[in-house]
């Protein structure tokens, strides 16, 4: 297998072409060849593709169901208008924000391995958005007229509506990625070295937009008046951090998956880095979380209910105190393992911590955090809500689709991530390149 | 990529004979992955056949010409006798100079009898397997009015003597936090102080829903069902017409009825007199009455949302 797998990409051609070829000719081939990358690889690859491709199916004919049939296949009802989609659609926003953990110190601190591999960063953001923009999609009642939303062709409630905002930021972050990942790629392809005018600003412009995705998506929450547990100025510093615990901590995973499986060189220094970052993040967030406590349940005010609900259950219904407490103790589990030189120096037991980490962020910002702003409810009904199967399907099916996503990106940039330093490129590019086996 | 296939490498692809096992498996896994893409997304086709394009590129309501306008009514009618075999009438009206309008509750002599809540099911043609309706009455503990003390799924004879109630609609606020949060402006506050909805505009992200702080706004979470003998013929745009799946709706004071000088289902349907409705502009109207010489409440002042709906007690 492993025979034809090196010789069935890149036509002998494709050598000789000089640099100066046109891009009218070598875009198209540059697209060609990412295809083929794309749906080319090992029997693993292809087991793992057609796994997220059949689940990503299933959630597909799901949300078919749910446009057909109305958005009573769903656990939501008026009471609890928002639900898992909404949960994970913030979550997402938190996700992709996280990955400019690893631009700013590879270009503000200029750290030099983690220059290397910030590209890794910047494609998770890309499949994070993505996945974003399609939770968003998936719990619209009428997707037909998402047409509505575009400026110029409907009618753009900007500046008053918070989610207008929210799809300038949201599209912006996605397009200045798209930017940064496609030309450093293209240029790879083309065999130059990336001209630092064309995508240093844009990395620049990616920091600051990061954090303005993830402060929109509080603002969105937490200024609406009539939902006081959302009606915190704790909400968008809070999205932060979570972002900087939930973000890093998959890109640790991610660079060792790639250290392993796919003979990427990646030095210690980068997993340390993001190492560093979450054990802080972790803290700050848990610091939040009693103050948050604290300032509610010591006054003891009737604004609480939503937050009695989440940790102690109200009148009965308690089907988000699991949940909750879970998360808690995955923040805290997570928070002490990242204090200890052992376990971060052992790669199965970092492993386990940033799996708890990451889970502990994704129940707090999706059931934590949506669900309970509408329990009890503005007249104070208590009304619970669990996912329907048709929510499950769809929200597994994006996760799927986000992870292609995510595997084809990385999968068209690993000889990107291969080339030791992009300065040593033209020298070196034979070499490193050669020994390089495809994935 | 380039690095990748070196001049000189050892064992060339064969160029000849064309298709190898592995761009047989491709063809094969393509063309399966194909028909399973088709298969998922039949739901869909089945739902677009319901669809029509007139329906699809409708522009906003403000957008529409009195041309348009009538095109769109006519559609409403016929789609109306197609899907629910009714005959009906479809109007636009629009608001009246002069006028606000408000309305006011005696707390002291509501009863809750529900007749409100079902008169709005009833004249608002409402899903019936819900039992939908933009009302809904609070059984409220007296000495308190806090909400969390109220219980809507209360029972037996009323009223309880330990009781007191309180129906909660739309309160059709003057600065409105449903309308704020709107990202394609669906949704707004007309001149006469009513906040509409166009049900043909509205991409259903229920934004406004998770805003509202008096719980007013329903989402039609499926295609409503209605006998056509139940469904009331005197229909507005605006207001009552059987709305689409998948769009937000909410209380419009029957502005199918109090813009054509009648006054809402759930005041007329009310057996107590409790509900007062009017102009608030005119000074000699009964609500202005009733703002100047009871003491009058609105619902969580505090929020600012400024509500057009009164709550007084007699004594």
């Amino acid at each position: 297998m492993s025979n034809s797998n090196l010789s069935a990409p890149a036509p002998a051609g494709v050598v000789i072409a000089p640099p100066a070829e046109d891009h009218l000719h070598s875009y198209p081939k540059f697209l060609w060849q990412a295809i083929k990358d794309a749906t080319d690889g090992s029997w693993w690859f292809y087991a793992w593709m057609i796994l997220l491709s059949t689940i990503a199916l299933v959630g597909l004919h799901a949300w078919a169901v749910q446009v057909r049939d109305g958005m009573i296949v769903t656990g939501m009802t008026d009471h609890v208008s928002w639900g898992v989609y909404i949960a994970n659609f913030t979550f997402m926003v938190g996700l992709a924000a996280g990955g400019v953990m690893m631009v700013i110190p590879a270009y503000l601190y200029h750290d030099r391995e983690m220059h290397d591999v910030t590209i890794v960063g910047e494609l998770l953001a890309i499949a994070a958005i993505v996945m974003a923009v399609c939770f968003v999609v998936v719990d619209l009642g009428r997707p037909d007229r998402f047409w509505h939303l575009i400026p110029g062709l409907g009618e753009f409630n900007f500046p008053i509506s918070m989610l207008t905002w929210d799809v300038i930021v949201l599209n912006g972050y996605l397009l200045i990625n798209l930017h940064i990942c496609g030309y450093l790629l293209y240029t790879r392809f083309r065999g130059q070295v990336p001209n630092p005018r064309w995508y240093v600003p844009f990395v620049f412009l990616s920091i600051g937009w990061a954090i303005s995705i993830h402060t929109v998506t509080a603002f969105l929450y937490s200024g609406l008046g009539g939902r006081p547990f959302w009606n915190t100025a704790l909400l968008a510093p809070r999205f932060l951090v979570t972002a900087f615990v939930s973000g890093p901590a998959f890109i640790i995973v991610l660079l060792y998956i790639l250290r392993r499986l796919c003979d990427v060189k990646i030095g210690d220094r980068p997993v340390q880095i993001l190492v560093n970052i979450v054990r802080i993040t972790l803290l700050i967030n848990l610091l939040m979380v009693i103050s948050e406590l604290f300032t509610e349940l010591y006054a003891g005010s009737a604004h609480t209910a939503s937050l009695r609900y989440l940790f102690f259950g109200l009148h009965g219904a308690n089907g988000l105190v699991p949940w909750i407490w879970s998360a808690v103790a995955m923040g805290i589990i997570a928070a002490i393992m990242f204090l200890r030189p052992r376990v971060v120096e052992h790669p199965v037991w970092l492993m386990i911590a940033c799996a708890l980490a990451f889970t502990g962020i994704w129940i707090e910002k999706g059931m934590g955090l949506i669900i309970p702003a509408f329990v009890p409810s503005t007249l104070h009904e208590i009304v619970e809500y669990q996912p329907s199967m048709v929510e499950t399907q769809v929200s597994a099916g994006i996760w799927a689709w986000g992870f292609l996503i995510l595997t084809v990106g990385l999968k068209i940039a690993l000889p990107i991530l291969r080339q030791p330093h992009p300065e040593m490129t033209e020298s070196q590019k034979n070499n490193s390149g050669d020994a390089a086996p495809s994935a | 990529m380039i690095d990748r296939s070196p001049p000189s490498s050892p064992t060339p692809t064969p160029k000849t004979g064309g298709i190898t096992r592995r761009t047989a498996l491709k063809a094969v896994g393509a063309t399966l992955g194909a028909a399973a893409f088709a298969k998922a997304v039949a739901p869909l086709t089945e739902w677009a056949a319901n669809e029509s394009v007139d329906d699809f590129l409708q522009k906003h309501y403000r957008e529409l010409s009195p041309v348009d306008m009538a095109l769109v009514l006519d559609r409403i009618v016929k789609d109306t006798k197609e899907d629910y075999g009714a005959d009906v009438e479809v109007r636009d009206l629009r608001p009246q100079e002069g006028v606000k309008l408000g309305y006011a509750l005696n707390l002291s002599i509501c009863v809750g009898c529900r007749r409100c809540a079902e008169a709005c099911h009833v004249e608002n043609n409402h899903d019936r397997p819900s039992g939908n309706s933009y009302i809904r009455v609070l059984e409220m503990e007296k000495g308190s009015l806090d909400l969390a003390k109220g219980n809507v799924n209360y029972d037996g004879p009323v009223p309880k003597s330990d009781k007191f109630y309180m129906p909660v609609q739309c309160q059709q606020c003057d600065s409105p936090p449903c309308v704020d949060v709107c990202p394609v402006e669906a949704t707004w506050k007309e001149k006469d102080g009513i906040v509409v909805v166009d049900y043909n505009w509205c991409i259903g992200c229920r934004y406004c829903e998770a805003a509202c702080p008096y719980h007013a706004r329903r989402f039609n979470w499926s295609k409503p069902q209605i006998p056509a003998e139940e469904i009331n013929p005197d229909q507005g745009y605006l207001s009552n017409r059987i709305r689409p799946q998948g769009v937000m709706e909410k209380c419009t004071y029957c502005l199918h009825r109090t813009r054509d000088g009648r006054l809402p289902a759930c005041l007329e349907a009310c057996p107590t007199g409790a509900r007062v409705f009017g102009n608030l502009l005119d000074p000699e109207s009964e609500i202005r009455w009733v703002l100047e010489n009871k003491r009058v409440f609105v619902l969580k002042e505090e929020l600012g949302t400024k509500p057009s709906f009164f709550y007084f007690f007699d004594e």
